[in-house]
């Protein structure tokens, strides 16, 4: 049998695809949570909720309407974009001229809100939601045996997290959304309708939530508290990353994800803080994270 | 003929400092005026009240017989009012041709990209580096450039020459003046008197966040009596 340090190369590449998955969630999530902390400078503690409420409104689209899992796919980011886009101009938009703190406590108890009412009617149980016929089954791949499902995530998450990427980087709409990150009043200054971009980015980042959560949907059940299993990894990842950095919050989305992978290869008792360490690790040598630039 | 900015009794607050206190300013159609005074006295503040970028503000800026003062931030630039500020504003993420096509167009005439490059010809050399690679001077061009580009009317332009080499303070001078040849409107605040006096028609003297005095250019000599006492020098 190959050994990759004295650990079975099955066991190896098994982890470091599951790592790859996670890292996909990881990747989808901080990268919402770096747009919007880039432009709106809101720590959105309330993301976690947004993937949860992805995924339950997928779950809801085939409960109630027999709405499957494709359309769903985008039919669900846009109802929690909507959600999102809502929330932000009749809430959210009034805290921008108060202190951060606020934004992040706003947040923080919408968060606990939508919690409260899906516990409510739902309970902390999961339920279950069927994946797509098209993708079950999967590929024995001599080292390990890969659902197709799993498969379709970790290429879904990099085709969107691409998209996004390209977005933000090469369109006029992203060339916007950099140049008010910078500067927002000389942008509005210039005639550019910067709250309305505001709701538009506080939407993204919801829509991309929104997103990972229906991906996450048929992988994990669909419960409540999915999100702030989740969440608390994510900002781990995004301090990581660098606050901010978009590309940074891709990057290191997959990295973290592969190393909690790894981890569990090597000592996996340590596998649910090797992300924390790292993020310790960071903060102590570059405290603007991987990809941050010094404030 | 009315004045094209016909601004009365402005006033204007950075939270409780009350900074200007009633600004009279008429400005015509094609003019270029240059407001002189000490530091502190409220001229970079007039441009970012007129602007609307200071919000706590009173008074009438009526703008092509339409009252500003009401205008949201966002809406002031389609009015035809185009600003480049003190600190230029370059974009660090953008390249010079995002920072260039940043702004939208509000109105018909601006100048095209290629006229924009024969009148800043460095600029297309550099289209593709990031904008704050720029030199100083070249920052300053591209500040003014995109305005240009959008078809404003009036430009407002806080202290161009600022820490720039004579060359280039030429340079801006020559830019200036075909501006006012196309009939642009340019409402300058300028520290460097010299430079203010080859490009301007008229001055405005500020003092304790008013205006203090006006007159043309070519009075300057019977006016230099009044200047030295506002300014100090």
């Amino acid at each position: 049998m190959t050994m990759v340090f004295g650990i079975p190369i099955q066991a190896f590449l098994g982890q470091l695809l599951i790592g790859l998955i996670n890292g996909s969630f990881y990747a989808l999530l901080s990268l919402g949570l770096a747009v919007i902390f880039g432009l709106l400078r809101v720590i959105n503690f309330a993301h976690g909720a947004l993937y949860m409420l992805g995924a339950f409104v997928a779950y809801l689209l085939l409960a109630e309407l027999g709405i499957p899992y494709w359309p769903a796919l985008i039919i669900a980011p846009l109802i929690v974009a909507a959600f999102g886009a809502v929330i932000e101009r009749t809430m959210l938009s009034r805290l921008y001229d108060l202190d951060h703190l606020y934004g992040l406590l706003f947040t923080f108890g919408l968060a606990l809100v939508i919690e409260g009412v899906f516990r409510w009617e739902y309970g902390a149980s999961g339920q279950p939601y069927a994946g797509p016929d098209l993708l079950s089954g999967g590929t024995n791949l001599g080292f390990m045996f890969l659902p197709t499902y799993r498969a379709w995530v970790v290429v879904a998450s990099l085709v969107v997290c691409l998209a996004t990427w390209l977005l933000i980087e090469k369109t006029k709409l992203g060339s916007y959304l950099r140049a008010a990150t910078e500067n927002p009043t000389l942008v509005q200054a210039f005639g550019v309708n910067v709250p309305l971009l505001l709701t538009l980015t506080y939407a993204l980042g919801a829509a991309l939530a929104a997103f990972a959560g229906v991906l996450a949907a048929p992988i994990y059940q669909v419960s409540p508290l999915m999100g702030s299993n989740i969440i608390i990894v994510v900002f781990a990842v995004v301090v990581v990353g660098g606050m901010g950095s978009i590309l940074g919050a891709i990057l290191t989305g997959y990295l973290l994800g592969i190393a909690e992978g790894l981890t569990k290869v090597f000592y996996p008792e340590a596998s649910n803080i090797v992300i924390f360490v790292i993020m310790a690790i960071v903060l102590l040598t570059r405290p603007a994270g991987l990809f941050g630039r010094d404030a | 003929m009315s004045p094209l900015l016909q601004v009365r009794d402005l006033h204007s607050w950075y939270g409780e400092s009350h900074i200007l206190h009633g600004v009279d300013l008429d400005v015509s159609e094609g003019e270029t005026i240059t407001i002189l005074g000490r530091n502190g006295v409220g001229k970079t503040t007039t441009l970012r009240t007129i602007m609307g970028l200071v919000r706590q503000r009173k008074g009438e800026i009526r703008y092509n017989g339409e009252d500003l003062i009401k205008v949201p931030l966002h809406k002031t630039a389609h009015h035809g009012l185009g600003f480049v500020p003190e600190e230029r504003g370059i974009f660090a993420t953008l390249s010079v041709s995002e920072n260039l096509t940043l702004p939208p167009k509000v109105a018909e005439g601006g100048m095209s990209l290629d006229e924009i490059f024969e009148l800043f010809p460095n600029l297309h050399e550099r289209r593709n580096s990031r904008g704050t690679k720029l030199s100083g001077g070249e920052q300053q061009m591209l500040a003014m450039a995109r305005i240009l580009r959008t078809g404003a009317k009036t430009l407002l332009l806080d202290e161009p020459t600022e820490g720039l080499a004579p060359v280039i303070v030429q340079a801006i001078g020559d830019v200036l003046r075909t501006l006012k040849s196309r009939g642009m409107t340019v409402i300058l605040v300028e520290q460097n008197f010299r430079f203010a006096s080859r490009v301007a028609d008229r001055f405005y003297l500020m003092d304790h966040g008013r205006m203090v005095g006006t007159f043309p250019v070519k009075e300057l000599d019977a006016n230099m009596a009044m200047l030295n006492d506002v300014l100090g020098v």
